[in-house]
């Protein structure tokens, strides 16, 4: 039963003292805590290797086979394997990010993600973090499956621009993610509708399965709103470059536009936690489990 | 310079928004905790005793009034009371399910900003105390209730609070989990006595066990507070003793034990005058203070009579409540927080 060690400050108000160092680490940290989990999670229900790419690959299997049978260019194959992998970050954002306050209140842990002393978007960054490391997985695993099984041939003549517009593209989409869960929480009490709501018109929409362009008129809303189709667009250029592969704006273009985004996602989603943390506390809805 | 209160409130209420009509949840609570007090609210669901630590964990706005801990305004300097606190509810299950108890108290040490390696130490060195040694590699989803409020427990202690706040933490456990919770709160505060608990309980002998001072509270406002001794006088001024006799004192029995100094009354035990049994006599013997009993004592022994047994008879806390209320514990009525 002992064994309980005695406090280091003096006092609480020492205690309560932090220095910048310490406040910043301890927000590295949170980020680190948070994603842990998600990480540890890979490992821990390898269920998810049939559930989250074997079962989507076949829909990236029945666009293949479409392509095939319309004798589109072989480039479109390559799209739809590259699609599908970009798919799993917004099944992610969407049901590991947007609906994750949600269920997180119900389990009590927002309560003490609210009483801890990290600044709630380091949870929010953690979750991101965590959702992309496991999901980066998932899409390799998408990849590599499509490429071996349909041959797709790519043509990458800058890996490192590729590279940079696949992380430029993950900010904003992780940073709409990180808005989203805020929003989730303030709108209403069926997260799971929320995310179905969101999920299909964005296939759709993203251009997933197919070359932006082809929407016309629509895809410059489009590419105004949503950080997966602006920046697969960008990723199939690099990707396959030729005349099939003409993208919807530049590839420099692009990269400002999700540049742009980022930042409006992350301040949109630093305010939209500001109220809702203030929402929380003024009307006691959001921290109480049974509500 | 005084000593700032570890836990302090003015005034403080609470009113949650609800149909047809607001429900008042606290309704202007004054309170002092003083550092290293280990401070008991007492009192039915509904009391508003959640409300007002909700509001203490920065967790709640107060609707009016002010509160601080450490020093620290509620409103206003959330940041750093959130720095030296942390909370323990009862029936907690956070967490994710799919970590080990081990990982489970690292990922919550990080939220504290403990260094990676010290993180692993301190959580090591919580799971030997709490003994959850045989649970450590085990997922949390697996875990009992009661190891799941002992990891919880654990989880609390990580950042080594100051004010350390206990919702109703032995909420739906045995008799022997509830017991081990209590004792590791007692070696947990005497380890460092600066430290400051706040508890809030319905059940009696948990306020009455742990509190060093104690605030009935119902409907959302404060009826009594103090000491449990100092609560229980409120209800019985004087001092009440059983006596257990061979026989009845000679020299007048009752009557004549009742005519000495400071015997307000000596009245058999039992209501029906039966006595302990056929080779004893109960008594029930009223002082004005303990002081008196001593005369007692040896005026029984001067008459013949052998003292078989002696016990002081204690308003419970619970005799308190209902003195106070008019009515127990039972009957309840919903609390603020339900009906908003």
């Amino acid at each position: 039963m002992s064994g309980y060690r005695g406090t280091r400050a003096a006092n609480a108000r020492e205690a309560a003292d932090w220095s910048t160092r310490r406040v910043i680490a301890n927000n590295l940290r949170s980020i680190m805590g948070r994603a842990f989990p998600r990480i540890i999670g890979l490992t821990r229900e390898p269920s998810w290797v049939f559930f989250e790419i074997l079962l989507p690959f076949l829909a990236v299997s029945a666009f293949v086979f479409v392509y095939r049978a319309l004798e589109a260019p072989e480039e479109y194959i390559g799209f739809v394997v590259l699609g599908g992998a970009v798919t799993a970050f917004w099944l992610n954002v969407v049901w590991m990010m947007a609906a994750q306050f949600y269920w997180e209140k119900d389990q009590g842990n927002l309560e003490l993600y609210f009483t801890a002393p990290m600044h709630l978007m380091s949870i929010l960054a953690g979750m991101a973090i965590g959702g992309l490391v496991m999901t980066s997985s998932r899409a390799l695993a998408v990849i590599g499956i499509g490429t071996i099984l349909y041959g797709v041939s790519y043509n990458v003549q800058e890996p490192f621009l590729l590279a940079a517009v696949f992380l430029l593209t993950m900010v904003p989409l992780y940073g709409l993610g990180m808005l989203f869960a805020s929003l989730f929480l303030l709108w209403g009490r069926e997260a799971f509708h929320l995310a179905q709501l969101l999920q299909e018109p964005i296939y759709f929409l993203g251009g997933v399965n197919f070359p932006i362009r082809a929407l016309g008129a629509v895809s410059g809303l489009v590419v105004a709103m949503l950080p997966l189709a602006v920046g697969l667009d960008a990723m199939r250029q690099l990707a396959f470059p030729g005349p099939v592969s003409q993208g919807l704006l530049p590839v420099t273009t692009e990269m400002l536009i999700l540049a742009g985004m980022a930042v409006i996602f992350l301040v949109g989603a630093r305010f939209a936690l500001a109220y809702l943390e203030h929402l929380a506390r003024r009307e006691g809805r959001l921290t109480l489990r049974w509500q | 310079m005084p000593v700032e209160p570890a836990i302090q409130a003015r005034g403080v209420t609470r009113v949650y928004k609800a149909k047809p009509e607001p429900v008042t949840a606290l309704g202007g609570v004054d309170l002092d905790v003083e550092p290293g007090e280990f401070f008991g609210l007492l009192g039915p669901n509904g009391a508003g005793k959640t409300t007002l630590i909700k509001i203490l964990t920065t967790l709640l706005l107060p609707t009016s009034g002010t509160a601080k801990v450490a020093g620290f305004d509620v409103v206003t300097e959330t940041a750093k009371i959130r720095r030296v606190i942390n909370m323990v509810s009862g029936g907690e299950q956070s967490g994710y399910g799919l970590l080990t108890t081990r990982e489970q108290l690292w990922m919550f040490s990080q939220f504290y900003g403990l260094p990676t390696r010290e993180g692993w130490r301190r959580v090591d060195e919580l799971i030997g105390i709490v003994g959850l040694q045989e649970q450590r590699d085990q997922k949390v989803r697996t875990l009992s209730t009661g190891q799941r409020q002992k990891l919880n427990f654990a989880r609390g202690m990580l950042n080594d609070p100051w004010v350390l706040f206990l919702d109703e933490p032995t909420l739906g456990l045995d008799v022997g989990a509830a017991r081990d919770l209590r004792e590791h709160t007692l070696a947990w505060r005497a380890a460092a006595p600066a430290r400051t608990v706040l508890l809030t309980t319905h059940y009696m002998v948990e306020a009455e066990q742990l509190c060093d001072r104690i605030a009935i509270v119902d409907r959302g406002k404060i009826l009594a507070l103090g000491t449990p001794e100092e609560l229980r006088r409120r209800v019985q001024a004087e001092s009440i003793f059983r006596i257990e006799l061979d026989r009845l004192p000679a020299s007048g029995g009752l009557a004549g034990l009742a005519a000495l100094p400071g015997v307000l009354s000596a009245v058999p035990a039992d209501a029906d005058g039966a006595g302990a049994g056929a080779d004893r006599v109960a008594i029930k013997v009223a002082l004005a203070d303990d002081s008196a009993l001593t005369t007692v004592v040896t005026a029984v022994a001067e008459r013949g009579a052998q003292l078989i047994g002696l016990a002081k008879s204690e308003p419970s806390l619970e005799d308190v409540f209902v003195e106070l209320v008019g009515r127990g514990f039972g009957d309840q009525s919903d609390d603020g927080e339900r009906a908003s």
